[in-house]
């Protein structure tokens, strides 16, 4: 896990501005930015992995069982999971927090 | 649906390298189109991205979305740093100070870096021939400074410097036929792909990866920012933009047209236009115009596509 970005200071900074730690940006929990979240009914899911692949916030996770769920850490709840799942088993309600 | 068994989703790469924690806006198609391009790439890969959109969104100092080496440049020179970065490369493997290895090497950019500011640096590393691969995000304005035309802007969209008005329709010129500018250059492979066809795009990305030479790949990347359309249909506008043919899936390769998705049955673009706020003060005459046009474009295509 990378490094909290508010301890590290402009002197600890790479010459030209280099990034060393790769994939870095997960430390930045993007889930806070949601007002809605998907909810899925697993009785219906047929576990094909859609909601998955069109996640442009590499949000959603399989887990052992097979089953996809969105990782509430980083999804932004922008629906598109609930609008493109193949059944229609995802839905989604208003987040509070 | 993709022209797919829903179940093939399952069979994709696992492997992510563009991550979670990117500063895209919610549903932004751009960087699922980033994310499935660099699925099909893989870990050995190289980018120079220009600026834009996705630049910004995953490179906040101190940290970084990128799973491979990458780096930002200026706007118009991401082809010239990536050809830098073949050549230095191809002549360090060949001097024995790298071990020989096959690299993907990847310029990026937006509409705005690709059709009018980066261009001829574009041209000039297609006409050299260098071992890459250049991926355009098109989301059809300047979206990262906030919605400003470009080349690429479809006639009859408003944006903030093609605002529609009482005397103005939004943007008056047509947009610019990128892909088929790359292919006036000859190069061996060029393609148009939209994340909606996940596969489609995917499939693209590899062959413009195993082709020795440049190959030059077009995405249309659904901004729902600009657009000015719900999150959640990003996707079903990607999907509405090829099923009405506004944006045609098509492979050139080595000389030969094809077409890599043919809808059926071809949706009237009233479908694709109604819905987004940029096209919103649209009239009917405008829409027939614009699918006219569309159906000409379309026609000329297929007449390419079988040619051969
Ligand atoms: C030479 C130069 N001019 C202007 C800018 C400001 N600028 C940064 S990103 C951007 C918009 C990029 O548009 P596009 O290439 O279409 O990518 P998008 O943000 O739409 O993905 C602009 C105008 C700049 N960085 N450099
Ligand atoms: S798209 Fe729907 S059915 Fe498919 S895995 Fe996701 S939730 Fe389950
Ligand atoms: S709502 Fe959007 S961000 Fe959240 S899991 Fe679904 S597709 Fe991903
Ligand atoms: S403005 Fe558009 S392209 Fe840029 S991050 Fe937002 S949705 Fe994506
Ligand atoms: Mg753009």
């Amino acid at each position: 896990m990378a490094r909290p970005m508010d301890e590290i200071r402009w002197q600890d900074l790479e010459i030209g501005a280099a990034v060393s730690e790769h994939g870095s940006s997960s430390e930045y929990k993007t889930g806070t930015w949601r007002s809605l979240r998907p909810v899925v009914d697993k009785d219906q899911c047929i576990r094909c992995g859609v909601c998955w692949l069109y996640c442009p916030d590499v949000a959603i996770k399989q887990s052992e069982d097979g089953y996809f769920e969105a990782d509430l850490e980083y999804c932004k709840g922008c629906g598109i999971c609930a609008r493109e799942c193949p059944v229609g088993c995802i839905s989604v309600v208003i987040e509070e927090f | 649906m993709d022209k797919f068994s829903v179940f093939s989703a399952r069979l994709v790469e696992k492997g992510e390298y563009f991550t979670s924690g990117h500063r895209a806006c919610q549903g932004c198609a751009e960087a699922l189109a980033v994310r499935l391009v660099m699925k099909a790439l893989g870990r050995n890969t190289i980018v120079a991205m220009a600026t834009g959109c996705m630049e910004i969104v995953s490179s906040p100092l101190p940290t970084t979305a990128w799973e491979v080496p990458w780096i930002h440049v200026a706007f118009e020179n991401a082809s010239a740093v990536i050809s830098g970065c073949e050549s230095g490369m191809k002549a360090m493997m060949r001097k024995g100070k790298l071990p020989p290895k096959k690299i993907n090497f990847v310029a990026m950019g937006g509409d705005g870096a690709t059709a009018d500011i980066g261009m001829g640096q574009l041209s000039g590393a297609l006409e050299r021939g260098h071992d890459m691969i250049y991926v355009c995000y098109d989301n059809e304005a300047y979206m990262n400074t906030g919605i400003q035309r470009s080349s690429s802007t479809p006639w009859g969209a408003s944006t903030t410097t093609s605002p529609a008005g009482k005397v103005s329709k939004g943007q008056y010129t047509q947009k610019k036929d990128m892909p088929k500018i790359a292919i006036a250059h000859n190069i061996p492979y060029v393609a148009t792909a939209c994340p909606s066809f996940p596969f489609d795009l995917m499939d693209k990305v590899e062959k413009a990866a195993a082709i020795e030479g440049p190959a030059y790949l077009h995405i249309l990347s659904v901004c729902p920012t600009g657009w000015r359309i719900p999150s959640e249909e990003a996707i079903k506008y990607g999907r509405l933009a090829v099923n009405t043919c506004v944006f045609p899936l098509y492979e050139y390769e080595h000389g030969e047209y094809s077409l890599t998705y043919r809808p059926h049955p071809i949706l009237p673009v009233r479908e694709y236009i109604e819905g987004q706020g940029r096209f919103r003060h649209l009239g009917s005459e405008d829409i027939d115009s614009i699918q006219e046009r569309t159906r000409m474009e379309y026609e000329k295509l297929v007449k390419l596509s079988e040619e051969d």
